[in-house]
């Protein structure tokens, strides 16, 4: 671990200006991730920016039906709050399957977000890789490609996103809230994260210095019809090699509307608009959940070793379309 | 002369609990010295080749820096045979991530930031990582115990095979396994005047001192090496590792500095051993009436250029069943990779996964079920040594496993039990492990007129239990209460002792604890029965064992589970396993029961989880943490269920036990893979047994 300056300010718009004029700085919120990396002499920031209890911690209804949850909320606490747990199911099942509790105390809603990926060349740094140093080529697109990107990968980058959370965000269609040096902004989650064509060491579209401050989840009276489900190597305490997050309104069984995340797929948090186009109108049946998971994998461009998760994506996809639609948990 | 149990038999609470869980249970690194300094090791990054230079000048100016070791400054170091320990000795890198140097700071970050300033150029060659059947370089191991040789044949293997009516003929392969004790391997060294002090998480304080006293050609007494509690161990603290160099290295440069060093996680998967990778071919040729007639089980393995190390996977196989015809056959590699060491049931984990799933594809070929087909071709005598057993209930575990397993009434069609969306299936395997005893152990016994007996020998807890279960065998060897006992281990300042592994402490440091009780009684005798004012004090060795020519000695077990298996999605679950032990007597049935059912763990980890992913490319293990390195977590572990028969055996050693540390991983991977076809159709011959290889193809 290299030395490094740790900071406190005052407020939001402080940090953002002790960040502003250090570009190799990073904010520290849980530190669960990140800490991790400066042990690996992954990330070598000169200077940390604890925000821990600069943003909300709370989680509160607006009057129009939005829920905003602060930055700093911990995971265990977004988890197991009872209006999440009642509106947004998918969100505390995604939350509870990641990490450890222990972690989860610690990891902020924020910093969730913003996790790096866990791809083993990115995590050590004596091997060559795009997202860690720009231009010294990927070690993983002809090594060890269990963990890797099916979808949206690009020859400088085969890596997928870490969160759990994130997976469910984006298929709820939520708002991250930032402030920045130029201000404040509001991101839809599924803008949030890139894909990694040619610039995989940017894992956002975030300024440097701007900061995630809370996130807002649409009133959607119908996700409570929803779940995550994940697939991993063990029964608890890994990634996802592949998760699937389906929100589903049906009536007379006939899908009226539908929401699809899949994790462990790509570089993102992956939508499935091709699959909830196909579903939406469509009858509630198997054989309809099927063709829709695969016209949306149709585009995946899976590696050698993990050709496996096309199928293992289509199969957690079409099982969570029939879990969710027969009201199973 | 067997010992009368009395304290042997009781679940007495372990000595240390409490000291354990209140933190006061000091670990080696914990240990309290004046003015540490602390050790970050350089690492090579080339996997061969020679140091072409090393700069170290910023590293040194870093403040708080008290030493940059590189082999250009390191003490010459004896050429002893173990390669693995001849570190910094020259320019030449043998395996990436070799040590080639550290730093020794004022503290642990300085030093792990000063060692990233160290710039290194390598002149690096090309690399030979691969293991493959066809090598033209595959040679025999040479002989770790004599009486295990590594080729063993009899009969004509070849011709039997092919007149058999019934015929398994199948490679499984296990995969490259790593040690993850919760505490990785610590030392505190110190350099003073002209000697050593260690304190060391190991599995065995005189085999460090031995290695030290070797390498800088020191008498023993000038090593002290102290482990009085270690925080898991499975075969990599066994021997000492470069590890200990390194320390004992910086500690010479920094004289009176005690110097601490503890291996990241990282570093545990390339400095201290791992279970090599085995591809084994099993091949079986069986009459009508489902008696084997030929039995052929070969190894092949990697092991490095530095030290030879053979994981004896055939090394079961002449012990378990009577075929007329046998044939086994160990081969290595050497490669330029880190060297492999023991693990848990080194040899008979690997292979009773291969022997065992074939017995299970035999036995449906024949259209038996697997546990009547084991039965018919259980060995009466021992197959290779053509001993009798010293005690043999192999038949007995299967069939007290059956009873309390319910496996009766088991439909053996694959596949056709499902309950909501999961496969469901039941499988069986047999377990074995040698009943070894290591040479070398002593133990003093003193009393004094309070009858008060201190037992000193230099033996290991790894975790096991040796503090309780000791005392209470050296309460029976005297005949006294186990309260009376003040057992001293973990110090080469006692009596020497054999390394804890396998499964051996409690029959190697008993032994010498009853021979020096008996001693003792003696020199009561001689003094009237009384113990004078002064007390007594009693030396002596561990003594052979005459009924080792005229006996084959091993422990038997038969293991069970029940699998799940996702029918779309292809997640395995253990929802239950059951072992049957048949171990001689038990010393303490809380810490025996514990290490039984963590063997099963560890077995349930070896079949779905344990993988250590090796890239050739870069000759490393890239699964470098508990993160990508899986290990089964709690939510992976059912129902497990341990039972023991009661089984006597006079020839083993005084207390009639025969080792527990092992013998519950043996066959359990089997069992879950036996289960696994049972519930799907899949036979899954390569370990460990992930989801891609069970979901559906369509």
């Amino acid at each position: 671990m290299r030395p490094f300056r740790y900071e406190r300010a005052n407020d939001v718009s402080g940090a953002v200006a002790l960040l502003a004029g250090t570009p190799n700085g990073a904010f520290l919120g849980g530190g669960t991730n990140l800490v991790d990396l400066m042990r690996l002499d992954v990330a070598r920031p000169e200077l940390l920016v604890d925000v821990r209890r600069l943003t909300s911690d709370r989680i509160e209804e607006l009057p129009d039906g939005r829920v905003r949850v602060g930055a700093a909320v911990p995971n265990s606490d977004l988890a197991a709050d009872p209006l999440i747990r009642a509106r947004y199911p998918a969100v505390s099942e995604a939350l509870l399957s990641g990490a450890s509790g222990q972690l989860r105390n610690l990891a902020t809603t924020g910093g969730n977000l913003l996790q790096r990926t866990r791809c083993v060349y990115f995590q050590n740094v004596s091997t060559p890789c795009n997202k860690r140093d720009p231009g010294a080529g990927c070690s993983a697109i002809d090594g060890h490609h269990w963990d890797l990107a099916i979808l949206g990968a690009s020859e400088a980058c085969v890596a997928t996103h870490p969160s759990d959370l994130a997976v469910a965000l984006v298929a709820l269609d939520a708002v991250v809230l930032t402030e920045g040096a130029d201000g404040e902004r509001r991101i839809p989650i599924t803008e949030l994260h890139r894909l990694p064509d040619r610039e995989p060491h940017r894992d956002t579209i975030l300024q440097h210095g701007e900061l995630i401050t809370a996130v807002e989840l649409p009133p959607l009276p119908w996700a409570t019809r929803s779940r995550y489900r994940k697939v991993r190597d063990r029964a608890s305490y890994a990634f996802a090699l592949v998760s699937a997050v389906v929100v589903l309104d049906t009536a007379d069984g006939v899908v009226r509307d539908v929401r699809i995340g899949l994790g462990g797929v790509a570089h993102r948090p992956w939508r499935a608009l091709v699959a909830e186009q196909a579903l939406r109108g469509g009858p509630a049946t198997e054989e309809r959940f099927r063709q829709a998971a695969e016209a949306e994998l149709a585009a995946a461009r899976p590696l050698p070793g993990n050709a496996f998760k096309v199928r293992l994506a289509r199969n957690t996809l079409v099982r969570t379309l029939l879990d969710v639609n027969e009201g199973r948990r | 002369m067997t010992i009368t149990p009395r304290a042997m038999g009781v679940a007495v609470d372990r000595f240390d609990g409490a000291a354990k869980v209140r933190g006061e249970a000091r670990y080696a690194y914990e240990q309290p010295v004046d003015r540490p300094l602390y050790l970050y090791p350089l690492t090579a990054a080339v996997a061969t080749g020679r140091i072409a230079d090393i700069d170290c000048g910023a590293a040194s100016a870093e403040p708080g820096v008290v030493a940059v070791l590189t082999y250009r400054n390191a003490t010459r170091t004896a050429a002893i045979e173990d390669g693995e320990l001849r570190i910094l000795q020259s320019d030449e890198v043998a395996f990436r991530g070799q040590f080639i140097g550290g730093v020794v700071a004022e503290t642990s970050e300085i030093a792990r930031h000063a060692v990233s300033l160290v710039r290194v150029d390598y002149e690096e060659r090309p690399h030979d990582v691969e293991l493959r059947e066809g090598r033209g370089d595959l040679r025999v191991p040479r002989e770790v115990q004599p009486i295990f040789p590594m080729d063993t044949a009899e009969g004509d293997v070849d011709a039997a095979l092919a007149s058999a009516p019934v015929r398994v003929d199948q490679t499984y392969t296990t995969a490259w396994n790593n040690h993850n004790p919760i505490e990785p391997h610590t030392t505190i060294a110190t350099w003073t005047g002209d000697r050593f002090t260690f304190y060391l998480s190991t599995q065995g304080v005189n085999g460090i001192q031995a290695a030290v006293a070797a390498l800088f050609e020191l008498g023993p007494d000038r090593v002290r090496v102290i482990s009085p509690y270690v925080g898991g161990a499975f075969g990599s603290k066994a021997r000492p590792h470069a590890d200990v160099v390194l320390a004992a290295l910086a500690a010479r440069l920094v004289p009176d500095r005690p110097v601490k060093f503890a291996l990241t996680r990282q570093q545990m998967f390339s400095q201290v051993g791992y279970r090599p990778p085995t591809v084994q071919r099993v091949r079986l040729g069986a009459d009508a009436g489902g008696r084997l007639v030929a039995l052929a089980h070969e190894s092949i393995e990697p092991t490095s250029k530095l030290q030879e190390f053979a994981e004896h996977s055939t090394r079961a196989t002449p012990t378990m069943y009577a075929a007329p015809n046998r044939r086994t056959r160990q081969r290595l590699a050497a490669l330029d990779v880190p060297t492999p060491t023991i693990m848990r049931a080194p040899g008979e984990a690997s292979g009773m996964f291969a022997l065992e799933s074939a017995m299970d594809e035999m036995a449906i070929a024949c259209g038996l079920d697997p546990i009547e087909f084991r039965i018919r071709n259980d060995a009466q005598r021992h197959p290779h040594f053509g001993l009798p057993f010293s005690s043999r209930n192999l038949v007995a575990c299967l069939r007290e496993g059956a009873r309390r397993f319910g496996w009766d009434g088991r439909d053996p069609t694959p596949g056709i039990r499902r309950t909501a969306g999961w496969l469901v299936g039941t499988g069986v395997a047999a377990a074995t492990y040698p009943v070894l005893r290591l040479p070398g152990s002593m133990a003093t016994i003193r009393v004094g007129p309070d009858e008060r007996y201190t037992v000193l020998i230099a033996a290991a807890d790894i975790g096991t239990g040796t503090w309780t279960a000791l005392s209470q065998v050296a309460a029976d060897a005297l005949g006294v209460r186990v309260e009376q006992i003040d057992l001293r281990i973990g110090d080469t300042a006692y009596p020497k002792a054999s390394n804890e592994g396998g499964s051996s402490g409690i029959t190697s440091w008993g032994s010498a604890i009853c021979e020096a009780a008996d001693r003792l009684r003696d020199e009561l005798a001689r003094h009237g029965g009384a113990v004078p004012a002064d007390g007594l004090e009693v030396t002596a060795a561990m003594p052979e064992n005459p009924h080792i020519s005229r006996y084959a000695m091993h422990a038997f077990g038969a293991q069970f589970a029940e699998v799940r298996v996702h029918a779309e999605i292809g997640e395995v679950r253990v929802r239950r396993q059951l072992g049957v032990f048949a171990v001689g007597r038990v010393v303490n049935p809380k810490t025996a029961r514990s290490q039984l059912l963590g063997g099963m763990t560890m077995g349930l980890s070896m079949a779905l989880h344990e993988q250590s992913v090796f890239d050739p490319r870069f000759a490393q293990v890239v699964t470098q943490d508990l993160a990508t390195y899986h290990i089964a977590s709690n939510a992976d572990v059912g129902a497990v269920e341990v039972h023991w028969i009661d089984e006597d055996d006079p020839y083993v050693n005084p207390m009639g036990t025969k080792g527990v540390g092992e013998i519950g991983i043996v066959g359990a991977a089997a069992a879950i893979a036996n289960a696994v076809h049972h519930a799907t159709g899949v036979r899954v011959r390569d370990l460990p047994i992930t989801l891609d290889k069970l979901l559906p193809a369509a």
